[in-house]
């Protein structure tokens, strides 16, 4: 019994269940880059590495596109910002 | 004692003497106040990524700092006055360096165990040590 709750919840995170058929993605598991490279301080000083997360309006690239993880999109996040400070970044871009 | 990196842009159309003046002044105050100055960094002249006042060019330097903050108070302070300053960040990085340390050793004892294990099993040759690694952190 206690295994069930277990498979339900590996289900959650397939993907939908049992939704309403039709549409299947296959999706590749995107990867955080950062944690490939073992990277453990995100330099707001980098900006050519910082300008692959920002898009051309210049927003932060979200972590569902770019596969980044948690912790490594809060440290980029901050980053960026800082950048955007002292001028390595713009704020925004049309 | 405590890490920070002041950044700051010097305008585009001030002398390369000037700009040492302002370096080494910068530096003074904060060696006269007991803090030390570890690393000047001069980042060179670049593009600014969107106008400040109206330069689009300025002199990137970043001086790292190892003091208590008083210093850094004062080194403001002049930049805020200085016009040559066009614009200036401090940032405390003592406490992200210490934080980037114990994940490097955290992940160089995981490998080691995690190479302890995969060799008192049977060998498992094909994975390397650090992807492996990553795989179970998000299973987690």
């Amino acid at each position: 019994m206690s295994s069930e709750p277990r498979e339900g919840r590996r289900d959650d995170r397939g993907g939908r269940q049992g939704g309403g058929g039709g549409r299947r993605f296959i999706r590749t598991r995107k990867s955080c880059k950062f944690c490939a490279d073992k990277v453990d301080y995100i330099d707001y000083k980098d900006s050519r590495m910082l300008g692959t997360y920002i898009p051309e309006r210049g927003k932060i690239l979200p972590r569902r596109i770019s596969g980044t993880c948690a912790p490594h999109q809060r440290m980029l996040a901050t980053a960026i910002k800082r950048a955007r400070n002292c001028a390595l970044l713009p704020f925004a871009t049309d | 004692m405590r890490v920070y990196e002041v950044l700051f842009i010097v305008a585009p159309n001030v002398e390369e003497g000037d700009i040492e003046t302002l370096v080494t002044q910068f530096s003074d105050i904060a060696t006269n106040q007991g803090a030390t100055v570890a690393k000047v960094d001069r980042m060179g002249r670049r593009r600014l990524a969107y106008p400040i006042g109206k330069f689009n060019e300025g002199h990137y330097i970043v001086l790292t700092i190892e003091g208590t903050g008083s210093e850094i108070a004062e080194i403001e302070r002049r930049m805020r006055v200085s016009d040559a300053v066009i614009r200036y960040i401090t940032i405390r990085i003592d406490e992200d360096l210490k934080r980037a340390e114990k994940f490097a050793v955290r992940r160089a004892a995981r490998a080691a165990a995690g190479r302890g294990r995969s060799r008192s099993r049977k060998t498992e040759p094909v994975l390397p040590i650090g992807s492996d690694d990553d795989d179970e952190e998000d299973e987690d």
